[in-house]
């Protein structure tokens, strides 16, 4: 019978089956970092239990790390959380690339350009984004600390089998329509809990033209709509990504390549639920409320209570306005913003870099606007210096960074500050989320640098059309 | 973990849609290597003025809630993050039991993990517990018969029955899964 990519990946990892439990699946990658781990750890040692697989973990530090000045770090709890984790692997034999190592970055980055995520297998790590790993058809999804310890000493997890659903995206992207703005839009178009119980798999042929890259976007904020994982049935781009990776052995690829592809959606199979949305109806997108469903069209407004047939949603509407402080009916493009953040797991690698120094390049960023670049690993900022990018971002004024989660949750110093305004290429614009009081912009790179440049909300396109 | 069986307790009813778990526990307060006391932080950013003086307005803030074991909410619980600090806080701060109309994946989770018994049920009746709540009014959950209590009413509820077992029974579950060690080394004999 015919299946989706998501029942292979599922019944390659069964390890016990009976009725009335969910199924015991084995993980074959548990990706580590500093602010979920520390309670597991502790929890291993104070039952004498080892880590079963140490070979199959992998760590880094990401969420605290300080992109300034690597050197310091101002709070004592965020630096007693990397020590910890440090001291974790040493004593649990788990690889880690600690802040000053050439691997380290966000830990939704650093797997797929290491080559350790790979299509067909189980991923977890103790943290919603895992489902960016999806884009390779991995079954990648977010975990908590009890279950992060689970995996440590079993590397496995007691699961319930998902519903599945397929997220069909007809149409040719167009101009200046990026993935973040696919993604926001069908989150927008279906809700934040459309997915909750289910796995995802994107399809149409939207999906088939984007990069590894455009896919990771796409995949990394399936958990905004509810669904744990987002995969993407794997083709001849998500093998070419992979090849020559420090993980993909060159004598072993073909061998991989062939067993990677079996693993793709077969014709004709079937999903629980199938959702669809066409390009056409995609445009560059800005959220204007504090969950991620919450935002339009660059060309719209922000909708009245009254658009809303549903007394909660209205209710939220309200809610979510007077946080941001903003107006039923205001125009996007009429909103100023003070900040501009272009980064994280979501928008952090070498193209989103480029297309945001594409509308950067020549042009200065506003005098009322702070704007930081924050590569996503090392290995990203590194290439981008190689390419010059560095310098575009400088000379238009901002500043650029060292690796790391920074101003997406502002763990460490990177905050905005009360009342103010971020365009920021992050995932959440939960209240509070960059910084107490702070309000939060959803939008893609190239839209980020558009309001830098402008100090508001703009037309990206227009931007790019006059400086060709 | 402490196992969950039956109880009673006034309703705190936080009337809210897809709280996310930035809400239950800021970012600010994920820092803390231990699981425990974080429950003075839970809802902080709602709890507390920007001063650090308590907001009245709030829910919690208003006495009859003060003991409340029972948290109430709209639908979509525990969105966004899976940070397991949020389950904790609430925990923490005091609640035993969540219900709402439907509740985030890995958020759920993590409350089966913790011993939290958080209860999936039609909208109307949550909303008749978010109105007994403004109320003062008290409501009681019976696991082992999956039955809710409320204004003279008898409602059932559903959930999983290995979940249920483990929450009854308090078990942990990585000593249970030990129990598949030899399984678990054929599946890595034939695959790792």
């Amino acid at each position: 019978m015919a299946k989706t990519i998501i029942e292979k990946v599922w019944n390659d990892h069964v390890v016990h089956q009976e009725s009335g439990k969910p199924d015991l699946l084995y993980i074959d990658l548990h990706l580590i970092h500093e602010v979920t781990s520390p309670q597991a750890f502790e929890g291993l040692r104070l039952k004498g239990r080892k880590v079963r697989r140490p070979d199959l973990s992998f760590a880094t530090m990401d969420h605290n790390v300080p992109t300034k000045n690597r050197d310091v770090i101002k709070d004592p709890i965020s630096k007693q959380q990397m020590s910890t984790l440090a001291d974790n692997c040493k004593e649990f034999g788990i690889p880690l690339a600690h802040m000053h190592h050439p691997d380290q970055g966000i830990v939704h980055v650093i797997g797929p350009e290491l080559g350790l995520t790979q299509p067909g297998k189980t991923i977890v790590c103790g943290d919603s984004h895992t489902s960016t790993h999806g884009a390779f058809g991995a079954l990648a999804f977010g975990i908590g600390t009890s279950e992060v310890e689970h995996v440590l000493s079993t590397q496995t997890l007691w699961q319930s089998k998902p519903k599945t659903m397929e997220i069909r995206i007809d149409g040719e992207l167009g101009f200046g329509v990026t993935a973040k703005d696919v993604i926001l839009a069908i989150i927008a178009k279906f809700g934040v809990d459309a997915g909750t119980g289910y796995v995802v798999e994107y399809t149409g042929d939207a999906i088939r033209k984007m990069t590894m890259e455009e896919r990771m976007t796409i995949c990394n904020m399936s958990i905004e709509a509810g669904a744990r994982a987002g995969l993407i049935s794997p083709d001849e781009t998500t093998a070419d990504y992979l090849k020559g990776r420090a993980h993909v052995p060159d004598d072993e690829y073909e061998a991989l390549k062939e067993k990677w592809l079996d693993y793709a959606t077969d014709p004709g199979a079937e999903y629980d639920r199938t959702l669809t949305i066409h390009t056409d109806e995609i445009e560059p997108f800005v959220t204007w409320g504090t969950n991620p469903s919450m935002g339009s069209g660059i060309s719209s407004a922000i909708p009245h209570a009254e658009d809303y047939d549903d007394a909660g949603k209205q209710e939220e509407l309200k809610q979510a306005l007077e946080y941001m402080d903003l107006k039923e009916g205001q125009a996007l493009s009429d909103i100023e913003i003070q900040h501009v953040f272009i980064g994280s797991c979501t928008n952090s690698r070498i193209g989103d870099l480029r297309a945001a120094a594409k509308v950067i390049e020549g042009r200065k960023v506003h005098p009322n606007v702070t704007a930081i670049v924050v590569p996503g690993s090392f290995t990203v900022k590194m290439k981008a210096e190689q390419e010059g990018l560095d310098q575009v971002f400088k000379e238009a004024g901002f500043e650029w960074r060292e690796s790391g989660c920074s101003m997406c949750l502002a763990m460490n110093d990177d905050i905005v500050p009360a009342g103010e305004r971020c365009a920021s290429t992050s995932n959440r614009n939960f209240e509070g989320r960059q910084g107490a009081g702070a309000r939060t912009h959803l939008v893609s790179p190239a839209m980020a640098a558009a309001a830098a440049v402008n100090g508001r909300f703009t037309d990206v396109r227009s931007m790019v059309n006059v400086h060709a | 973990m402490e196992p969950v069986k039956k109880l009673s307790s006034t309703i705190t009813p936080l009337d809210r849609i897809n709280v996310d778990t930035d809400q239950i526990i800021p970012k600010q307060f994920l820092k803390r290597i231990e699981r425990t006391g974080f429950g003075q932080f839970l809802f902080y950013g709602w709890r507390f003025n920007a001063d650090g003086s308590p907001n009245e307005k709030f829910i919690l803030n208003q006495p009859p809630y003060k003991d409340s074991e029972i948290l109430v909410a709209g639908h979509n619980f525990g969105c966004g993050s899976s940070r397991e600090h949020a389950p904790w806080a609430l925990q923490d701060y005091g609640f035993k039991i969540i219900i709402a109309p439907s509740f985030a994946d890995i958020f759920y989770n993590n409350c089966v993990k913790n011993g939290i018994l958080a209860i999936r049920l039609e909208e109307s009746k949550v909303k008749q517990l978010l109105e007994g709540g403004k109320e003062k009014q008290s409501v009681t959950v019976d696991l082992e018969s999956q039955s809710i209590h409320y204004n003279g009413e008898q409602w059932t509820f559903d959930i999983d029955p290995y979940w249920k077992q483990m929450l009854l029974n308090g078990w942990d579950e990585i000593s249970i899964t030990f129990q598949y060690e030899d399984e678990i080394r054929q599946y890595e004999e034939q695959h790792h």
